[in-house]
Formats: structure tokens, sequence, C-alpha cells
């Protein structure tokens, strides 16, 4: 069977999907682009759930952005990109939990324009440390929109540990940061470090979109932060459920993408994977209405 | 010093630059001022992503880069501003939408540079990071009516967006349009986008926008005050942005821009320190 497929080595989708499937799995890069890809989707998922219920999107992308002018430095001093995007993410992370956040939300104007602000500054960081590195325009285009190609086993071993001891550290404070995110001030009453939870999770969060740059790349982290987590939010309210759906999206958004990639090579991955990604997300809020309008109709019909 | 000076304005490209770039940074500025004030600077972030798209999506059909920049901004925009209630739209749905559209800016610079039309990846970059120093004559002029029609869109309804973006709910039952002015607003920034995107490029555009309507509110609580301000300290860090680039050729333009931007931001936050942020924004 195995050779069958070695001989049959042919680009393009068959009917028989997991023949498909068989065959993608027998090149090595393809391996490690699997195990990468479901390392990140597992670790993203868990952060990116939190994120959305905290409404803290906007920092999420700064952090991965910040990734970019980090693996870009990297690189122009001859160290490893993959350092990196963890340490820039990390620190930005540092910095935007040391700005201070008045209670009750009214410094939320100037805390966006603190975002926005370090969001330009490390983009045009990145621009001039790839302006100094001579012009490597493809590289660019790499660090910006991701690519799956040559990931090397040692990469895949590095995301797999950070990935372990992020989701450990979560597991350690997901009860109280959740309870911090949905009611912060009762929360402060019953003894919640809410201050130090906060901060734990955004540098999770940075390690996170440190992961998630190496695939998708610094400007596309959203495609696996924001959309599973958005998407399983749509299906149901209760936290649980919800929290596993959106583990189960981001892993079905990464590995349709890369089969895509694969298979139709002429497209970017990045564009694959966020498409997968919004669709999932559009046909969760479409089938959310659906469900919505034919509840209320019965609720009429019964009433009536 | 002097010579210094004429030798560069001897030189047409830099002339073009300072000559557009004014007028852009000043529009960026007044905007950015209320795109602060309003808590809107996630919008301005998911504009800054559309211009990208946009304009490769027209290089990709090979069509006028300009027509997909301007296009995509204002229907954007408009779209942003229909979404939210108060012309404000949640941010999850924000997020999910401009991560496909970067992702489409991916596939659209993908099919044109592996086209025959696109010889190099370079335009596409350029859409990213900005060519301010390689404007026409003719996009030159057309940026600098751009950003003075933008000025004057928002200086002429300055004072009722003001109020709107203050406290809506006074505004409108003193009969000030708040949902019209909304839009207009957002129009204005979606243009103001589309042309910065030339200067500093789709992806820094954001730092002219922010980085100075921050500074300025930290200067002065006077809102008028700080709508000048934040135009005039725009236009200066493109000043200083262009002559530092001229400098140090190794340095791109955008970077200098930004960096002076991002510098009196710093300097703004050292000068009034961290007890000031909730005054300020209360």
């Amino acid at each position: 069977m195995v050779t069958a497929a070695v001989v049959t080595t042919s680009t393009g989708l068959s009917w028989n999907l997991i023949g498909d499937y068989r065959q993608l799995l027998l090149y090595p890069f393809m391996v490690n682009a699997y195990r990468a890809g479901t390392i990140i989707a597992i670790l993203a998922g868990a952060l990116g759930w939190y994120m959305v219920l905290r409404r803290q999107s906007f920092a999420g992308h700064t952090l991965a952005i910040v990734s970019f002018p980090g693996a870009a430095g990297a690189i122009l001093l001859g160290l490893s990109a993959s350092a990196g995007y963890f340490a820039a993410a990390i620190a930005a992370a540092i910095v935007i939990a040391a700005v201070p956040r008045s209670l009750g939300g009214k410094a939320r104007s100037s805390e966006s324009a603190v975002i926005g602000t370090v969001q330009a500054f490390a983009l045009a960081c990145g621009a001039l440390f790839v302006s100094l590195y001579g012009g490597f325009l493809n590289g660019l285009t790499n660090l910006l929109f991701g690519t799956f190609l040559g990931i090397a086993p040692a990469q895949v071993l590095t995301l797999l540990a950070v990935a372990v001891i992020a989701l450990a550290a979560l597991a350690i404070i997901a009860r109280p940061l959740f309870f911090a995110t949905v009611d912060p001030d009762v929360a402060e009453a019953r003894g919640v470090p809410v201050r130090l939870v906060s901060t734990i999770f955004l540098i999770l969060l940075g390690c996170a979109a440190g992961e998630v740059s190496q695939i998708t790349g610094a400007l596309l982290v959203f495609a696996l932060l924001v959309m599973p987590a958005a998407t399983a939010q749509q299906l149901t309210p209760r936290p649980a459920l919800s929290f596993v759906l959106t583990i189960v999206a981001g892993l079905l958004t990464v590995w349709f993408g890369l089969a895509l990639a694969y298979y139709y090579p002429a497209y970017p991955f990045g564009f694959y994977v966020t498409t997968v990604g919004f669709a999932g997300y559009v046909a969760a809020v479409g089938g959310r209405t659906l469900a919505g309008r034919s509840r209320r109709a019965t609720l009429q019909a019964v009433t009536a | 010093m002097i010579a210094g000076l004429v030798h560069i304005f001897s030189q047409p490209f830099l002339r073009y630059a300072f000559f557009a770039g004014t007028a852009i940074a000043l529009a960026a500025g007044l905007t950015g001022y209320f795109v602060v004030l309003r808590s809107q600077v996630f919008t301005g972030d998911a504009l800054s992503h559309v211009a990208f798209t946009g304009a490769v999506a027209a290089l990709a059909a090979g069509i006028d880069l300009l027509f997909g920049l301007y296009g995509a901004c204002i229907v954007f925009a408009f779209a942003l501003a229909a979404l939210g209630r108060r012309g404000q739209a949640d941010d999850t749905v924000i997020g999910n939408v401009f991560a496909w559209m970067l992702g489409l800016g991916a596939l659209f610079l993908s099919v044109y540079t592996s086209s025959k039309s696109g010889s190099n990846g370079t335009t596409g970059v350029n859409v990213l990071f900005g060519t301010i120093f390689g404007l026409s004559a003719r996009q030159a002029f057309t940026d600098a009516a751009v950003g003075l029609g933008v000025c004057v869109v928002i200086v002429a309804i300055g004072r009722p967006l003001l109020f709107a973006s203050i406290d809506a709910a006074v505004a409108s039952a003193r009969r000030v349009p708040v949902r019209l002015l909304g839009f207009i607003f957002l129009g204005a920034v979606g243009v103001t986008a589309a042309a910065a995107t030339q200067a500093v490029g789709a992806l820094l555009l954001l730092g002219l926008i922010a980085a100075p309507a921050g500074a300025a509110q930290r200067l002065t609580t006077r809102p008028f005050g700080a709508l000048w301000l934040s135009g005039g300290i725009a236009v200066a860090s493109l000043w200083a942005g262009l002559l530092l680039a001229y400098a140090v050729p190794q340095m791109p333009p955008s970077f200098g821009i930004i960096g002076v931007a991002t510098l009196i931001y710093l300097v703004a936050f050292a000068l009034t320190g961290p007890a000031r942020t909730a005054a300020a924004a209360s």
C-alpha cells in the first residue's frame, strides 16, 4: 500500500481522501509541518480562548507583530529566528503588562494609543532590520505571511517544549484567571491576585504569539489565535465545551490549511489557513443566526 | 546648514516627498486625534491592513494601484461604520475580518509576484512599508490634494464631531447628527489611510495616526489645542524622519518617520508621567 502510494506520487487531490492524506505524510517536511502545526494549534487555541473572552485581541495582535522585528533582528545578528520570536514577544508582553491600567476601563483610549504606537514602531524596526540585512525579499514575506516549508525537527522540539511549559502554567492559573476575567472586582474581593494573574497571562500569550508567528507569519497569527476561539464562542455559551471546541477548530484549521497548501502550492499557506479559519467563523455565525431564528419561530408557534 | 537644505530641496524626489508628506501627515495627525479620542485605534489598524489588500489586489488585477487602495479603504470604512450601532464594530468581528483580509493580501501578493507583469516582489513590499522617496509628480500632487481635502473636512465637522465623540447621548439630544458624523469621520479615516499607505506604508500608518494623537492628548487637555498639536507633531515627525533618512541612506524613510513620532510620544509620556493616564482619558 505504502509503495503504491510512493509510485503514484502526484500533486492534486483524488477522491480517496485517506489515501491522499497518507501520501502527504510520506514527506518528512510535511510530517514536521503537521507536528509543528498541531502543537501550535493546541497552544494558540487554549490561550486564544481566554484572549477573546478578555477582549485582548488588540494586545495579542501587537505581541505577534513585535515578534517580527525580533526574528528579523535575530537573523541580522546571526542568531536563530526562533529565539528572536520568543524573546521579542515575551518582552513586549511584559511592557504591555507594566503599563498601568486604571479601574473601570477609563484609560482605554490612552492604552490603545500606546499599543498602536508600540505596534507601528515594532514594524518600523522590522523594516529597518530587513533593509540592513540586505533586502532579502522572500525572507521578508515569509516572516510576515508565514511558511510551512523547512521546519527542522529541532524547531519542532523547541515549539513542543515551550508549548508544554506554557500549557502547564496556564493549567495552574486557569481557574483564578477565569474568575478574574469574568468578574475582576468580585475576584479581587475574594483574594484572587488579579494583577499577577493578568501579567502571567500576557506573558503566556506572548509565548503563544511567538510560536504561532513561526508558522503563520507575524501578520496572520489571528488565524489561530482569534478565529477558532471566536467560532467556538459563537457555537456554545458553556465555558468547558467552548474551550474544547476552540482547540478542535484550531486543529482542523491547521490541518486543512496545510493539506490545501500542499496540494495547491500556487498560493501561500497564510492565505489557506486564514480562509479556512474565517470560513469556520462565518459558518458558526450563520448557523447561530439560523438556529436563533428557528427557535424564535417555534416559540411563536407554541405561544400562538 | 542652509547650504545643506538648499541642496536637499534642489532634488525633485525630496521636494515631492516633503510636499505630499506634509499634507498627508497633517491629515493623519488631525484624524488621529479623533481616532484616539473615540477609541477607534483598532479600527484604524484594520483599515491599514485593508489598504494593503486593496493595493495588492489592484496590482494583481493589473489596474492602477491607487484605484484599489482608495476603493478598498473607503468601502471598508463605511462597512465598519454600518456594522456598529454607534459606528463602532466589535473587536472580535474586526479581528476576524482583518485577519482574513491579510490572508487575501498574501494571496494577491503571490499572484502578483508570480505573474508576468510583476517582475519582482518590490512593489508589494513598497505597499507594506511605503515609498515616499519614490513618488512621481502626479502622485505627489494627488496625495497633497487628498490630504488637504481631509484636513478641510475634519476642521469643518470638528466641533460637532468633538461633541458627538465626548457625549453621544447629549449630542443627539441636541440634534447633532451623531450617526452621520460617524460615517463621515470613518470615511475620512479611510481616505487618510489610503493616502498614508503611499507615504509610510500600510503597516506603519497606524504610528502616524496613533502616536502624535496620543502625545498631544498627554500634553494638553484643551480639545482644539490637542487637535492642532497632534497635527503639528505628525508633520514635525515626517520632516525630521525624512531628513534623517536622507542623512543615513541605510535607514528606510518610514522607519525615520515612525521612529521620531514614537520618540515624541515617549518624551510626552516621560514629561507627564503615568499619573496623567487616568486624568487624560476621563
